[in-house]
Order: C-alpha cells, then sequence, then structure tokens
C-alpha cells in the first residue's frame, strides 16, 4: 500500500546489507561507518551482548517504529546469529493487549501504559507482580512539511503552527507569518492544511505538540483523529506526502522519512531560541532535554517537557514510541533474549536507524536506557 | 423475425458469464437454439441417479445463495439496530457523521451522494468508452486480432483495486493536475465544476476517484456488452447489409437494438460494482470536514470507503453497528439498482 514506505524500508535492508559486507572486515566497527550525519549524537558503536536464551521472540504493536524495528531486527540476527524477532505491526492498541495478555514477549507502543485506563495493573499481573517499564527506544521526528514555491525557507512557531492547524491563520500572506520569517511577507495564497485521514498515533503526537507549544491557540482535543477541523484528509503518510507534493499551498504534518523520500520542504521550528531546522542531532538534543516522568528505570517521558521545551538547538517536534517490558517476571530464557535484542537495539542498530528515519539515541540517553535493558531480569 | 427466444438469451448469458467471443457457428447454435428445458424436469421424470445427484447440488446451490443473501441482510440488521436506536442524528437525512459511542450521532446522506455521484460520473465515462470497445471486437476488429484484444480488456479486470488506487494516486492525479485545474477556472460556472471542499491541484478529488472508478468498469460492462453484441442474429446483420446499408447503418438497426438491454444491464452491474468500490476510493479520496457539494472536485467518502477507513477502531460493537447500519445502506442501494436493471431488461422484452 505504502510504496514510499517500502522503499525506504528497502533503504533500511540496504544499509542493514551494507553493514554486513563491512563488518566482514573489522567487527568492532560497526555504527560509526554508516552514520553520515555531520556531528550527529554518535551512538556508542558496539556492546558486549550476551546472545542466548529464546531463540524465536516475539513483539507486537506501533506501526511508528516498524522501520526502526527491521534494522534492530537485522543487527540482532547479525549479532547472535541463529536469533530472531518477528514484530507485528498491528498498532499500539493491539501491542498492549497482546503484552498485558502475555501473547508477546514486549509491546510496542506510541504512549506509556495508562493507569486510568488498567493497563499498569494489567501488564504488572502479565509480569508476575513486577511492574512494567516503559523504555523509549524510537524516536521518530515528524517533520512539518509545506509547499509553496515562494517561500524557499519557512520557519514557524508553535503558536502559529497551531493556528494555522485549526484554521486561525487560512493565508500565507498572513504578517504572524512574515513576522516570525523576518518580517518578509509572502504572496497571498491559500493554505491548504492536509491532515491524515485515517487514525494515527502521528496526528496523536502532532496534537499534543500544537497543544504543548501552541501557547494557547490549540483549543481542540489531541487523539488520533485530526481535530483541527480545516483542510482535507489524505490516506495514511504516502498519501499525505502525494498531497503535498502536488498542491501549491498545501501544509502537513509527517513522518521525516516520507518529508525526505518526497523530498519537501520542511519548516524549521523556533520555540523562542530561534529556528531550529530538522536533523538528527536537533532532534536529538530535544530528546536529551526531555524530562523523564517514570520512576526508576521506568523512563516514561514527560511529553508535554519535550514539546514545550525552549532549549536553544532543539527540534521538539519528535515522536517517541516505547518498547514495553517486564522489569522481572520473565522466565530466565526470555528475559536473556529480550535483553540481548534490546541492548542490540540501543547500540548497534543505531547507526541504521537515520536513513530509516528515525534519530539516534543521544549518549546520555542511551546509557540511561542500557541501564535500565540490564536491570531486566 | 424477432424470435423471442433468441432475444432473451443476451439476458441470460449476461449474468452467468457463459464462454466468450465464440465462432460464427457458435453463434447460429445459440440464436437458433430453443431453449432446452430446466434438469429438474428431467430428473424428475426419469429419477437416474446422477440426474438426482446433479439436480440435488444444482438445488442445493441456488438454496445455498438466497440463504446467503438473507443471512448478509439479518446481520446486518441486528449489528444495526443497536446504534440506529441510540443515535440523536436522522440516520437518513443527517449529513454528520459521528460514530463515538459515547456520543452517537451520525446520518448516511452525505456519504450516499458521494457514493452515488462518484459512480453515476464513473459510469457516464465508462459506459460509451465500452460500447466503443465492444462494438469494436465484435463488428470491426479483424476475428484473429478480436480474441486477444478481448483477453487485454478482460485483463484489466485481474488488476487488483488498491492497483487502480495506487496509480491513480501516484500517477493520475498529479498528471490530471493541471487539466482539473484548467476545468475549474475555465468551466466553474458548471455546477459539477465549481471549486470543490479540497484542492483540485492535490487532485485527491472525486474527478481523480471517478476517472479510475470508469476504467476499473470498462472489463465488466465490455465483456458483457461484447458477449450481446457477439449474439446479434446473422440474419439481421446479413439482411441489413442487403438492403444496403453501411457499417455504421448495420450496427444501428440490428446490433444495438438487440443488444441494448444487454448493454444497460451490463452497465447496471458495473454501477454496483462502482457503488461497492472500496479501497481503491479509499487511496485517493481525501477526506474533508465540509459537506458534499455536487462538485466532481470535492472529498469525502464513499459508504465502502468511510466504512473501511475506519475499520481499525472497530473495537466497540456500538460504533462499528453504525458503519454495519451504512453498508446496509449500500447494501439496500446495489440492490435496487440490481433490480432496476432487471426491470429494464424485462421492458424491453416485451416490445421488441
Amino acid at each position: 500500500m505504502k510504496i514510499n514506505r517500502h522503499a525506504s524500508v528497502l533503504g533500511a535492508v540496504l544499509a542493514a546489507g551494507a553493514l554486513v559486507l563491512s563488518a566482514c572486515g573489522s567487527d568492532n566497527n560497526t555504527a560509526g561507518g554508516s552514520t553520515s550525519g555531520a556531528g550527529a549524537p554518535a551512538p556508542t558503536g558496539t556492546a558486549q551482548v550476551d546472545c542466548g536464551g529464546k531463540k524465536a521472540l516475539t513483539a507486537e504493536g506501533s506501526t511508528a517504529q516498524k522501520g526502526a524495528m527491521e534494522a534492530f531486527i537485522a543487527a540482532y540476527g547479525q549479532k547472535c546469529q541463529g536469533y530472531q524477532l518477528a514484530y507485528n505491526p498491528t498498532g499500539s492498541g493491539n501491542g498492549v493487549k497482546n503484552f498485558t495478555g502475555g501473547q508477546v514477549d514486549f509491546g510496542g507502543s506510541d504512549s506509556a501504559l495508562k493507569k486510568d485506563k488498567g493497563e499498569v495493573d494489567a501488564a504488572a499481573k502479565r509480569c508476575k507482580g513486577n511492574p512494567a517499564w516503559n523504555l523509549p527506544l524510537v524516536f521518530g521526528p515528524v517533520a512539518i512539511v509545506y509547499n509553496n514555491k515562494d517561500a524557499q525557507e519557512l520557519t514557524l512557531t508553535g503558536e502559529l503552527a497551531a493556528k494555522i492547524f485549526s484554521g486561525a491563520i487560512t493565508d500565507w500572506s498572513d504578517p504572524a507569518i512574515a513576522a516570525a520569517n523576518g518580517g518578509k511577507a509572502l504572496p497571498a495564497k491559500k493554505i491548504t492544511v492536509v491532515f491524515r485521514a485515517d487514525e494515527s498515533g502521528t496526528t496523536d503526537n502532532f496534537q499534543k505538540y500544537l497543544s504543548a507549544a501552541g501557547k494557547g491557540a490549540w483549543t481542540k482535543d489531541a487523539g488520533k483523529k485530526f481535530n483541527g477541523g480545516v483542510g482535507q484528509g489524505a490516506q495514511g503518510s504516502a498519501g499525505v506526502a502525494d498531497a503535498v507534493a502536488a498542491g501549491d499551498g498545501a501544509i502537513a504534518y509527517a513522518e521525516w522519512s516520507y518529508a525526505q523520500d518526497k523530498n519537501l520542504a520542511m519548516a524549521k521550528i523556533d520555540s523562542g531560541s530561534g529556528p531550529v531546522e530538522l536533523n538528527a542531532q536537533t532532534a536529538g538534543v530535544a530528546i536529551q532535554s526531555a524530562k523523564v516522568k517514570g520512576t526508576g528505570n521506568d523512563l516514561e517521558l514527560d511529553l508535554k517537557s519535550l514539546y514545550s521545551s525552549n532549549t536553544p538547538g532543539a527540534y521538539p517536534l519528535v515522536l517517541a514510541t516505547y518498547e514495553i517490558v517486564c522489569s522481572k517476571g520473565y522466565d530466565a530464557d526470555t528475559a536473556k533474549a529480550v535483553k540481548a535484542f534490546l541492548t542490540v537495539a540501543a547500540t548497534d542498530a543505531q547507526g541504521q536507524l537515520q536513513e530509516a528515519g528515525y534519530v539516534p539515541l543521544p549518549n546520555q540517553f542511551q546509557s540511561k536506557l542500557l541501564t535500565a535493558i540490564q536491570a531486566i531480569s | 423475425m424477432s424470435d423471442r427466444s433468441s432475444l432473451r438469451r443476451p439476458a441470460t448469458t449476461a449474468t452467468s458469464g457463459g464462454p466468450r467471443g465464440g465462432g460464427v457457428t457458435d453463434d447460429e447454435q445459440f440464436a437458433e437454439a430453443p431453449i432446452p428445458s430446466p434438469p429438474s424436469q428431467s430428473a424428475a421424470k426419469h429419477g437416474r441417479l446422477g440426474d438426482r445427484v446433479f439436480a440435488g447440488f444444482a438445488t442445493g446451490a441456488g438454496v445455498f445463495m438466497v440463504v446467503l443473501i438473507a443471512a448478509i441482510g439479518i446481520f446486518l440488521l441486528i449489528q444495526a439496530i443497536p446504534p440506529l436506536a441510540d443515535n440523536k442524528a436522522s440516520f437518513l437525512f443527517s449529513r454528520t457523521w459521528n460514530a463515538d459511542p459515547a456520543d452517537l450521532n451520525f446520518g448516511v446522506l452525505d456519504l450516499l451522494l458521494v457514493t452515488v455521484f462518484s459512480s453515476v460520473f464513473a459510469l457516464v465515462i465508462a459506459m460509451p468508452v465500452s460500447l466503443g470497445i465492444a462494438l469494436f471486437l465484435t463488428q470491426y476488429a479483424p476475428r484473429r486480432a478480436a480474441r486477444p484484444l478481448a483477453y487485454l480488456v478482460d485483463l484489466l479486470a485481474a488488476v487488483p483495486s488498491i492497483i487502480y488506487g495506487l496509480w491513480g494516486l501516484e500517477v493520475l492525479a498529479p498528471a490530471l493536475s493541471g487539466f482539473s485545474v484548467w476545468l475549474n477556472e475555465n468551466l466553474g460556472w458548471i455546477p459539477i465544476f465549481a471549486d470543490g471542499n479540497v484542492s483540485a491541484q492535490i487532485g485527491q478529488t472525486i474527478f481523480v476517484a471517478g476517472i479510475v472508478l470508469a476504467v476499473m468498469l470498462l472489463p465488466i460492462i465490455t465483456a458483457v456488452s461484447r458477449e450481446v453484441f457477439d449474439r446479434t442474429p446473422t440474419p439481421h446483420l446479413e439482411g441489413a447489409i442487403a438492403l444496403g446499408a453501411t457499417k455504421w447503418e448495420v450496427i444501428r438497426t440490428t446490433v444495438l437494438p438487440f443488444g441494448r438491454p444487454g448493454y444497460i444491464s451490463a452497465s447496471m452491474l458495473g454501477l454496483g460494482r462502482a457503488l461497492g468500490e472500496t479501497i481503491a476510493l479509499l487511496i485517493i479520496l481525501s477526506t474533508t470536514t465540509q459537506f458534499f457539494g455536487w462538485s466532481l472536485f470535492d472529498g469525502g467518502d464513499t459508504i465502502a470507503s468511510k466504512i473501511a477507513r475506519a475499520s481499525a477502531e472497530f473495537n466497540d460493537p456500538k460504533a462499528a453497528g453504525a458503519y454495519v447500519a451504512a453498508g446496509l445502506v449500500l447494501f439496500a442501494l446495489t440492490f435496487v439498482v440490481n433490480a432496476a436493471a432487471r426491470a429494464i431488461v424485462a421492458g424491453h422484452k416485451e416490445y421488441e
């Protein structure tokens, strides 16, 4: 269905292939070689991985981390010969449901377990009375993409984005847009807002961002359905990217990989400390600055602090997706394999993430994650 | 001259999808042969085992069909009644759709209008083109070329609709972008080319979706029409030629009158397909927050695409039931269309 997604997956596979080839020469130099982004927060290369335990792990959940999972699985199979993981991208809700139901070894979800929905308790029950941890392992930046041949560059503030996506600003010549772009007014042209017609975690996070960073300009609800009340919906990220590519005057939000595939112009975001463009480094800075809401090794993020941060050089519009694992309560075989897989994912596999449209983990954050992963038993 | 049995044939072969593009000798046999009496009668008379087994099998298959349709109808009804009972809006006349189980407020009118409008638009494009293809294949093309060409047209039907959808989104929509904008700017005073509720330039509109639908209808309408035109009794053709008719006159005076009921029936089959088409429209059409406004440059959702778009959130029986209720409307609509097709065919039989 999604040609572009396939293309990016193909890219990830090719990257994995390249890694296999280069790994023939030198065993301990995997990640550094394929990361091209200059100054990107370099994930430390390989780690000591204790392969073993269950041969075939299962996981299920978020579609947003599918591409990253494919990179992780490739790296895992290479690092731990003969071990594999099957990831079933059926959506966050199913991921949580089947994790708490004990159907899969861990779940992938766009949001942390929710206490008020009983998910925390259900997960604790599945983990034989031990708490489940939310490990934010995969970060996918969301780009605000636009198509306006008069605007080579565009800077938006959170407030401006909230106003555009809720229909308060309807024309590119609006003085508020000019004010954020050095006072230069764009020629008059209708803004066509394009949103995801299907339900999506990307929409959910984008609306959370608008409400956190919009300084009150976003009065609508968050949620997986777009609530802005303007514009037109396109099916899937591929449909959104196509619409923006075709329509002069269009603006939308889409995962980074789609924006890259279609060569769409991406708006810079000014959170109060100057315009910041989207790249692995700026997104990494934002992740680094995010506060952890969970306690101990539960690394649930405070998204509000991430989205409303005005850290200089940070691109705050990042979709965080979690792996939901048991802290304790796995049988020994499963625990060993889960630990090995997550360790590979957090270290060796990081080098291939950028090509698949994800942000490699910043160093400091990576060590937090590794501490948590090591504590699984 | 106008033998009743030969006239009735097109309708029956049309729906059963019998042998295609038969040779001349075949045609003559079909045109002249009397209708065989149904096998069930002879089974009762002779009572041989094979006859009885086959009669039982055929009857069983027929009954199974009826039971299946009834079961689908009943399933839809049972699922649809609870949400309909809780619905705050008028189901048939409201244009808003809110299937949130806590606040059921859904009406099918907008979906229905988009469904019918896009299907009729597709039919308006597909009918003349199919007629042309069918006439070309049966009357103009040399026999040797007609058969492979007919296969090619049939191949169109074998393309999965998701491929049509992707083609529409990735290829046709950008390609028609300029033309759409031109139509909108220059013929915008005609209501169907007026400003729609989505961008004509982006092209995720009923206009593009309808053209894709039309392409999907071509093989269906063509295949059946071709069958019918092919069965024009040779004496009719020869008579017309003997009277000095040109090719066009032959077609006008013999082929078209003979094939009209079958052609219309074929078009209605196509319409049924267009009404129910899901995934191609799901991919192409933009959803919108505004109501449908009778423009080809509107977006929106058809009943089928709306159901498909929401199918991921079917975790509440009431919300799902609201969509099933919409499905019920589509079911009824298709039923009406098919009944209309039958009525047209039957009407023609009366006075020809």
